[in-house]
């Protein structure tokens, strides 16, 4: 044990010389403050370790401990409404012990040890207990009942001692079993599990179901379906953090995963702020009780940065087996792949594209193929929905982490800065942006929200579409020019870009909106579209027709019907007839 | 602790390595005493086995294998702090060069600092007002934000910090729990010397703690010059519940001063040779402003840094906004038709602005106004773009419309002069009267109800021609 010391420091990154007592990926304790790192490199002579905290102060000389197991999560109940940052350490139990500013090697247990929580038993003496089973279950919040499984690292086996139904602590043994080569394993409520694995389903079963966000770009021109991966790059500024909020507050999966992966200090205290105060109309409880935050902002250590996308996931997949359907928000993936590039340049790799390590590509997938629908080791349904954004250096899509990321995901969401200059929120660029779930999709469009929808989306995009090559024309000649009809396409696309993809967040009747109003709304403006398309065939001029208001009370639909009356949205149809028969 | 080692084994540029030493921790300080009885200090930045890799702050001129002696001081560089800092000048590396003596230390602090616990942060909501339309009325500056300037050379970046120091400062009332920091890094002489007299002139400099490293200076001890302030800074903010301002110009000096440390180590470069950690490393000195829960105190950071040749997608500008709150572009071509301050409004964000503004911070129709002016001045962009090819006279006449906001908007909203101070109250009623320029159809944003009770054409052609007359 004691000839394991360290030998050289360069930053996050030490070496151990001569040892023959580590593994690959094993977690090992740094140093006389036991600082925790992983073993991510051995050759004949070095074991190279890089450690999540601090180097500062290290010395050569201090010892280093392996710990026997893979870098790893601890699973188990009160998760939820917690904050962690990048390797699992509980920021709130940090804070109180350590005050405001976080020290290096310091070691407290992720989940509240100290706390009882209500077991119901899910078995009986002499069952059997399978991989992914569940043996007890217990309330974890006001919203989520916690599902304790058997980890799909254990055999299966026999139950030997069951506890009575009642309060117990997570360490606390409720059940025992003996497996088949008569080994007996105690369980208690928690369960470990080694952050870079993928946890194992049942089978994948096909993407048929939305993620309804309540934004209307997304859900309406560019779904993600439950089990998908979408990516939303853009540069500063450009609304990233703002559109991933607005997903993790009103998108209808069942768990939230925040993943702040090296972005702002003050952006996760504002997470932490308003999910506490928010109240999802669905349950009316606060949004809070189905969230849990993993924040390693950009000055916290770079290793844990780089931990923090695979903690995340775990525990994103762990929630997935209990058969909820989980979605995943990483802010940002570049930041994680910058601190890959980091500890790469530390080992003296050789790089590929823009110093970024050759292997970024695989890495990249690796995280993204962990989305899916499946169905659990259990029998249930699950799912794990990955929303990363991307931030882009210098706003420019070519990048390695961009072009890599669009290679793996199959909604990509582009934010426009110049969308954004104009404050035009979420600033989803309809021209870049693409998603391959529409397809998927249109089955449960047809059947849940109705059977024009799909032809509704079309005619929208195609208005959009015919603008943006008008457009290649205004530019040059002004919109003057144009012939009636084409302005009235122009009028028509500004509805569409004003009235229904610009959605205001701080709106209390525009920051959701859900899918009947999102239809009946397509349905006005297309309804608006035809008539006034009648006139102009009656060489009636558009700035007539705009003259009447019509145009603009459309336009701000979204303001004055409130998603508690959406009857009012079946007196548009007339208002229209009105409206366009005074200019006849 | 104070083993002496012969002579360098190493040297090359400003980093030395030593053979055989015993008992070395990471980032540890040195202290290198030459034969003539100069001292030099440097840090300990890479080791391996028995060998350390020493930074050394003032450069290795003059040095050889054996004319030293190298002492370890066991412990990683500080800064001593204490009140009496208000009103020091010190250099880069943090000793005084006022003439005024060493500073009694209260406490010595590690000036790398450590990560501060996301839930300790309290989330800043309250506004500074700046007096300058432009940021109070469309960028709003929230105390414990980080809202750096994006310049370049040659534009009034340093006016405006030094107006923002003025202006918000009188703006504390009795200005008692009012601070500066200021950190130069690689800044010419002469910019040095005009916050130093613009400080005095405004009266503050009893409330400044000023840190200068000059263009000739050492360049080690620039990139440990922002991390003096900010230590400083978190000292009178955290412990002395002051409100701060920290000031640092020039980023661009300091990330280039990190360039040449790093590839002077053989480190592989990221992006236009800038190391592969420039955004953990600028993170580290941006994330240091805010709010701590339960304390009276604040950081707030107006970093300058000047885009090389005004692009800003070069790495410094890009990454730091990727870090910071927002950000203050400075616009060339504004400053070539001679309005101050320069502020490109739509380039520029405040992305805490939102929940510090509105009702019971500002006014309830804040965001209302901004939004509207944003949207509204976006479209003359497009207007003018379409100006230049076909002519402004064949415009429509909206366009028309557009662009004579336009240009009162430039003059009188953003071009307010160097001497004027807006409340908050007088921008937005600015704000108000520049939109009744336009129709009423114009003003999409807006609820009916918002529009009613302020757009009035007949008062905005009374009030413009009012501010036009200034």
């Amino acid at each position: 044990m004691n000839n394991n010391l360290i030998y050289s420091i360069n930053g996050p990154v030490v070496t151990v010389k001569d040892s023959k007592d580590f593994s690959m990926q094993e977690m090992v304790f740094v140093g006389n403050k036991e600082m925790m790192g992983e073993v991510i490199g051995i050759d004949e002579q070095y074991t190279t370790i890089q450690v999540y905290e601090s180097t500062t102060g290290l010395k050569p000389g201090e010892p280093v401990r392996p710990s026997g197991s893979l870098l790893s999560a601890t699973l188990g109940p009160g998760i939820l409404k917690n904050i962690f940052d990048g390797i699992e350490r509980p920021l709130k139990e940090l804070m109180e012990t350590e005050g405001a500013f976080i020290a290096a090697g310091t070691t407290v247990s992720p989940l509240d040890e100290e706390k009882l929580w209500d077991v119901t038993m899910q078995v009986k003496l002499h069952d059997r207990l399978r991989p992914g089973q569940i043996y007890a279950t217990c309330p974890e919040t006001e919203l989520i009942e916690h599902r304790c499984m058997l980890s799909p690292m254990l055999p299966e086996g026999e139950v030997i001692f069951v506890a009575e139904n009642g309060q117990f602590h997570i360490n606390d043994e409720i059940v025992r079993i003996r497996d088949d080569q008569g080994e007996e394993h105690a369980l208690t409520l928690t369960q470990k599990w080694p952050i870079r694995n993928p946890r194992p389903v049942g089978y994948r079963k096909p993407i048929t179901r939305p993620l309804i966000t309540g934004q209307r770009v997304i859900d309406t021109l560019f779904p993600i379906a439950k089990g998908g991966a979408a990516a939303i790059p853009g540069g500063f500024g450009s609304g990233k953090t703002m559109t991933q909020h607005q997903l993790a507050k009103w998108c209808d999966a069942d768990i939230i995963v925040y993943v702040g992966c090296g972005e702002r200090g003050n952006e996760m205290t504002q997470v932490l702020e308003e999910f506490t105060d928010l109240i999802d109309p669905k349950s009316n409880k606060p949004l809070l009780a189905r969230t849990v935050l993993i924040a390693n902002t950009s000055n916290m250590p770079v290793a844990a940065r780089e931990a923090s996308i695979y903690t995340g996931i775990t525990l994103a997949e762990y929630y997935r087996d209990m058969g909820y359907h989980v979605a995943i928000m990483a802010d940002s993936t570049s930041r994680w792949a910058e601190a890959l590039r980091e500890i790469s340049g530390r080992l003296e790799e050789m790089p590929a594209e823009e110093g970024f390590p050759a292997y970024l590509p695989s890495r990249i997938s690796q995280f993204y193929e962990r989305a899916g629908y499946i169905e659990t080791l259990n029998g249930a349904e699950g799912s794990v929905t990955i929303i990363g954004a991307v931030s882009p250096q210098g706003a420019d899509f070519s990048e390695p982490v961009t072009q890599n990321t669009k290679r793996f995901v199959r909604c990509f969401w582009a934010l426009d800065k110049s969308l954004a200059y104009a404050r035009h929120y979420p600033a989803i660029n309809w021209n870049d942006s693409y998603s391959e779930y529409l397809d998927d999709l249109a089955r449960w469009y047809d059947k849940n929200v109705d059977h024009e929808f799909n032809a509704l989306r079309q005619e929208i995009q195609a208005i959009l579409h015919e603008e943006n090559q008008l457009m290649e024309i205004v530019k040059l000649i002004g919109s003057d020019v144009l012939p009636e009809d084409q302005k009235l396409t122009m009028e028509i696309a500004k509805v569409i870009r004003v009235g229904y993809l610009q959605q205001n967040a701080y709106h209390p009747a525009d920051t959701y909106v859900p899918f009947e109003k999102q239809f009946k709304m397509l349905k006005i403006i297309s309804y608006l579209n035809a008539q006034a398309k009648k006139l102009v065939a009656r060489r009636i001029p558009v700035s007539l027709i705009a003259k009447t208001g019509i145009i603009d009370k459309v336009v701000k639909i979204k303001y004055d019907v409130p998603n508690d009356q959406l009857e009012l949205l079946d007196g548009y149809f007339e208002m229209i007839d009105q409206a366009l028969a005074q200019v006849e | 602790m104070s083993v002496q080692l012969m002579g360098l084994n190493e040297i090359n540029g400003s980093l030395v390595a030593l053979d055989n030493v015993e008992d070395v921790s990471n980032e540890e300080m040195v202290e290198i005493e030459l034969t003539d009885g100069s001292v030099r200090s440097g840090r300990v930045v890479q080791i391996e086995g028995r060998r350390a890799i020493i930074q050394v702050f003032e450069g290795t001129t003059g040095l050889s294998k054996i004319n030293n002696k190298t002492r370890l001081l066991g412990h990683p560089m500080e800064l001593a702090v204490s009140q009496e800092i208000l009103g020091r000048i010190f250099n880069g590396a943090g000793e005084p060069i006022d003439g005024l003596g060493e500073v009694y230390a209260e406490k010595r602090l590690d000036i790398n600092g450590q990560p501060l616990n996301p839930v300790a942060r309290k989330y800043p909501r309250n506004y500074i007002n700046t007096g300058i339309s432009a940021i109070d009325g469309l960028n709003t500056l929230i105390r414990g934000q980080k809202l750096p300037i994006f310049s370049g050379s040659g534009m009034p970046h340093d006016k405006l910090a030094v107006q923002i120091v003025r202006q918000a400062q009188l703006a504390e009332g009795d200005g008692k729990n009012f601070g500066i920091v200021f950190g130069a890094m690689g800044v010419k002489n002469d910019v040095a010397d005009y916050f130093k007299r613009s400080f005095e002139e405004t009266g503050v400099m009893e409330k400044v703690v000023m840190f200068i490293n000059l263009s000739n200076d050492p360049i080690i001890e620039r990139t440990l010059t922002p991390r003096c302030a900010l230590t400083a800074a978190e000292y009178l903010a955290f412990e002395k519940n002051m409100h701060i301002l920290v000031i640092l110009t020039d980023m661009t000096s300091y990330c280039e001063a990190l360039r040449e440390v790093s590839s002077s180590k053989g480190e592989i470069p990221g992006r236009k040779g800038y190391p592969g950690y420039l955004y953990s490393d600028l993170a580290s000195l941006y994330e240091r402003a805010g709010i701590v829960e339960g304390v009276e105190g604040s950081v707030t950071q107006i970093p300058i840094l000047t885009m090389p040749n005004d692009d800003i997608t070069h790495p410094i500008p890009d990454l730091t906004g990727y870090i910071t709150e927002g950000q203050i572009v400075l616009d060339r071509s504004l400053h070539q038709t001679g309005i101050y301050p320069p502020i490109g409004v739509l380039a520029s964000l405040s992305r805490l602005m939102k929940d510090g503004i509105g009702e019971g911070y500002t006014r309830k129709d804040h965001a209302d106004v901004s939004n509207q002016l944003f949207a509204c001045y976006a479209k003359v962009q497009d207007a003018r773009s379409l100006a230049s090819v076909i002519g402004e006279d064949e415009l429509s006449d909206m366009d028309k419309k557009y662009m004579a906001f336009g240009r009162l908007f430039e003059k009188v909203f953003v071009g307010q002069g160097f001497d004027s101070k807006r409340s908050i109250n007088e921008t937005l009623d600015l704000g108000w009267a520049l939109l009744s320029t336009l129709p009423i159809e114009a003003l999409d944003r807006l609820d009916p109800e918002v529009i009613k009770g302020n757009y009035d054409p007949k008062r905005a052609a009374r009030m413009l021609n009012l501010s036009g007359q200034e």
